[in-house]
């Protein structure tokens, strides 16, 4: 019993690690900001996912009491993940982009982010995005 | 009528009464007593921001919401580890897709937005000003009406018939 119980949880965590990995190499691999940003908020859910029942595994079976923070974790996750994509998004479509680069809504008005009687902060108009380097832009050479 | 009175928001002051008691990870009275505090101090105060807060009419389908959702999400997983792993860069068709939304409360909205972040190679990046569409920037997508034509019958038709 106790064996089975060590495999499978073994089994639990290199998946995880696995999915961690390959949304690590994404951050790398893929060109633009807004490519990158479906790696990190993807495929790394089922690695958090995975090491987690893991963890309720292992407190059950070796501990022998129930965790119940690994639920609270996922919860938690699940609501802040989507929060942070959209504010990265925010912020490049703010830096690196142009209300042209967009398609249109089709309904008339514009998007939030470029909407200048919904934004403080007034996109940088003169700045065209040219190539995206390795490092992306810093706002030095902007 | 006390208890409506005690509870005004039956589903807030659940989530804060489990949340405390996970959050404590074993069961004691003591702690059975504080999540109880909780569950009726935190929706009293914050009543005034939630006046107009829409009712989860169908509470299973909600539920059943989430099930379809957290089995997406594992898909998702795989299709995005598919396209790091074995696509080459070149091969990769990103495209901003607008997404028309019916949904007329902005709890609903929100719950579509964070839906299509977390399922298959979808990110939810902006909306219109009038917040009847939504922009999202996708992966791979070699046919963006069937993207658009996917989220709009599998998560919003659903959120609709929860919310509306």
């Amino acid at each position: 019993m106790e064996q089975i119980a060590e495999i499978l949880i073994s089994v639990l965590l290199i998946v995880g690690g696995i999915f961690a990995v390959i949304g690590s190499y994404g951050l790398l691999k893929l060109r633009d900001t807004m490519q990158r940003l479906h790696a990190p908020t993807k495929a790394t859910t089922v690695g958090v996912g995975s090491a987690l029942i893991a963890s309720m595994a292992f407190f059950l079976i070796f501990e022998h009491h129930l965790s119940w923070h690994e639920l609270l974790i996922t919860l938690f996750l699940f609501l802040t993940a989507p929060i942070t994509a959209n504010f990265i998004a925010k912020a490049q479509m703010h830096r690196m982009m142009r209300a042209e680069d967009l398609p249109p809504t089709g309904v008339g008005t514009d998007w939030a982010t470029f909407d200048p009687e919904l934004t403080m902060v007034q996109p940088l108009t003169d700045y065209r995005p040219g190539p995206v380097s390795d490092e992306g832009a810093s706002p030095a050479e902007t | 009528m006390l208890l409506k009175r005690l509870f005004p928001h039956p589903l807030l002051s659940f989530l804060l009464f489990v949340t405390w008691m996970l959050l404590v990870n074993e069961f004691k009275r003591g702690s059975l007593v504080m999540a109880l505090i909780l569950a009726i101090v935190i929706p009293l105060l914050t009543a005034a921001y939630w006046q107009n807060r829409p009712k989860v009419k169908d509470v299973p389908a909600f539920a059943a919401y989430c099930l379809l959702v957290m089995w997406d999400v594992i898909v998702a997983n795989f299709q995005v580890a598919k396209i790091i792993l074995f696509m080459r860069n070149e091969d990769i068709k990103s495209a901003w897709i607008p997404v028309p939304i019916e949904l007329k409360t902005p709890e609903a909205s929100t719950l579509l937005a964070g839906t299509i972040t977390m399922t298959p190679g979808t990110v939810t990046a902006d909306m219109s000003a009038c917040g009847k569409v939504l922009l999202i920037h996708s992966l791979h997508a070699p046919d963006p009406d069937a993207i658009r034509d996917d989220i709009k019958s599998r998560y919003e038709a659903r959120l609709k018939r929860i919310f509306e």
